[in-house]
């Protein structure tokens, strides 16, 4: 049995674990150790982090529902947010280096490139999440109402997974494993509200 | 754009070089010595410099070796370097047949003893809208083609990569369907512009690079430009070829650089040189407009991309 305190006690290691990446990265990058094109893989890198803390995220919520780490659950919010700050890296990365503010050709590859789209979208549905993250913010709107606000992080991973998938040229494999782990999830939450109706009301 | 005249060395001064190569380096390494290109870039890096476009830097020998596009040896860009010291690239033949004369195999080193190898410098535009300087050595595949001695009905050339699960990993994963397939108009095949590589910055070509022997066409697409080359075929017909196959309305047959023409993905306006920070505007025909452009002068190029 693992308790709250235990989850909790364990914040300080996974914030400074979650946090290192984005660290070495940018170190890299500034020493010019990132490799050939740099500013390829710190994109790459970025949103591929920020990809699976979304499934993490995901998979805290499934997780909670065994017993014995039922408290799992006070770690979703701090991933949550390190989901949404990998994201915001990869998009100023996005916008700042690879394209140098540029705007009028980034707001044209927003508009004309599906994946692109997909990525962005993604990112807009986070900005709600990730504002309305605090204890204050979940009182002043209501359980209910913040709980809906935050369905919208299936949207979220399922754009973003498709993102990553229309990315790549050949060999999806990486991109489909993600979706399908999306997809279980959600068919999981699925299958937990049909077969226990009595119970939500 | 200029390239041709100047961008050539003379095969005589290569000749020379290799007067010098042969009489500076060790016995043993004498011996492996063969007439594919060797030159010693390392005395003297003003043979490709001066060459070079005033806009263009030389790419160093570490990017264009350890960042390539060749799924045979694996899909990251880095897996060709690491994934490619098994591939044995000697002995090698090429097959030569279709609608040809007479239909041959014959071995690299004497293809290589009845041609001029020389020094080309081009830039290389992925269709990933990332790009590199690369000072080449081969020989324009038109001196192969008088050699295979095609047919008059022979109008496209077909090119194959070998097949070697068990040296080239990638080739274990049906990524693609293999062996990989690439294929040029006759008179593409032709130009000038056009060679066959069989060493890079002086060096043989290195694995990853697409040992022994590749093509070369600087004003298309790297995805064109077919490695490890073990089969030409002559056809009348357009030939298949792999990502066309795999991805027909991503990718075309001609796969010329058109800043124009946009891939359905993403924009090909602009690239990344590899080793600069900001992108630049890709060109037309990756430079090469006034070498190329009358080749295409009756096709329309959103249709035929």
């Amino acid at each position: 049995m693992f308790s709250t305190k235990n989850f909790n006690r364990s914040k300080p290691v996974l914030f400074i674990l979650i946090l290192f990446p984005s660290l070495l990265w940018a170190f890299q990058f500034v020493t010019g150790n990132l490799g050939v094109n740099p500013i390829e893989k710190l994109m790459d890198e970025l949103g591929l982090m920020a990809l699976r803390l979304i499934i993490i995220t995901l998979m805290i919520t499934t997780l909670s529902n065994i017993k014995s780490i039922k408290s799992i659950v006070v770690l979703r919010r701090m991933i949550g947010l390190f989901a949404f700050y990998y994201v915001c890296l990869h998009f100023s990365t996005y916008i700042v280096l690879d394209h140098f503010l540029d705007m009028q050709f980034i707001i044209q590859d927003i508009i004309k490139r599906p994946f692109i789209t997909f990525g962005f979208i993604s990112f807009l549905f986070l900005v709600p999440l990730a504002s309305t993250s605090t204890n204050n913010m979940i009182k002043r709107l209501g359980f209910k109402l913040w709980k809906k606000i935050h369905y919208l992080i299936y949207p979220v991973a399922i754009l973003a997974s498709m993102h990553f998938y229309v990315l790549v040229r050949a060999d999806k494999t990486e991109p489909v494993i993600y979706m399908g782990i999306i997809i279980l999830l959600l068919l999981h939450r699925i299958f937990k509200r049909l077969t226990r109706p009595q119970l939500a009301q | 754009m200029k390239i041709l005249g100047s961008e050539i060395t003379p095969y005589k001064i290569y000749l020379n070089r290799r007067k010098f190569i042969k009489g500076s380096l060790a016995s043993a390494m004498l011996a492996t010595f063969t007439s594919s290109a060797f030159a010693n870039h390392d005395s003297d890096l003003s043979i490709y410099t001066k060459n070079l476009n005033e806009n263009d830097k030389l790419n160093s020998y570490k990017e264009i070796t350890t960042y390539n596009n060749f799924y045979e040896f694996g899909t990251h860009k880095k897996h060709p370097h690491l994934n490619s010291g098994n591939f044995k690239p000697r002995p090698w033949t090429i097959k030569i047949d279709g609608l040809v004369k007479k239909p041959q195999t014959f071995d690299l080193e004497k293809i290589l003893s009845n041609v001029t190898i020389e020094d080309r410098v081009y830039r290389l535009r992925c269709v990933e809208a990332w790009s590199m300087v690369i000072p080449w050595q081969g020989f324009q595949l038109s001196e192969l083609i008088k050699i295979a001695e095609p047919l008059s009905s022979a109008k496209y050339v077909q090119f194959v990569t070998v097949f070697r699960p068990e040296e080239m990993p990638g080739q274990q994963k049906r990524t693609i369907i293999w062996p990989y397939r690439e294929g040029l108009r006759m008179d593409e095949a032709m130009n000038p512009l056009t060679i066959l590589a069989t060493g890079l910055y002086g060096h043989e070509i290195p694995n990853q690079n697409g040992a022994p022997i590749r093509l070369v066409v600087p004003w298309k697409y790297g995805f064109k430009s077919i490695k490890s080359i073990v089969e030409i075929r002559f056809l009348d017909t357009q030939p298949e070829t792999s990502w066309e196959t795999l991805a027909p309305w991503e990718y075309g047959f001609y796969a010329n650089v058109n800043p124009n023409v946009n891939h359905p993905r993403w924009s090909q306006g602009t690239e990344r040189r590899i080793g600069e920070f900001k992108r630049r505007e890709t060109l037309m025909f990756n430079g090469y407009e006034e070498e190329v452009a009358h080749l295409y002068k009756d096709l329309d190029l959103t249709k035929f991309y």
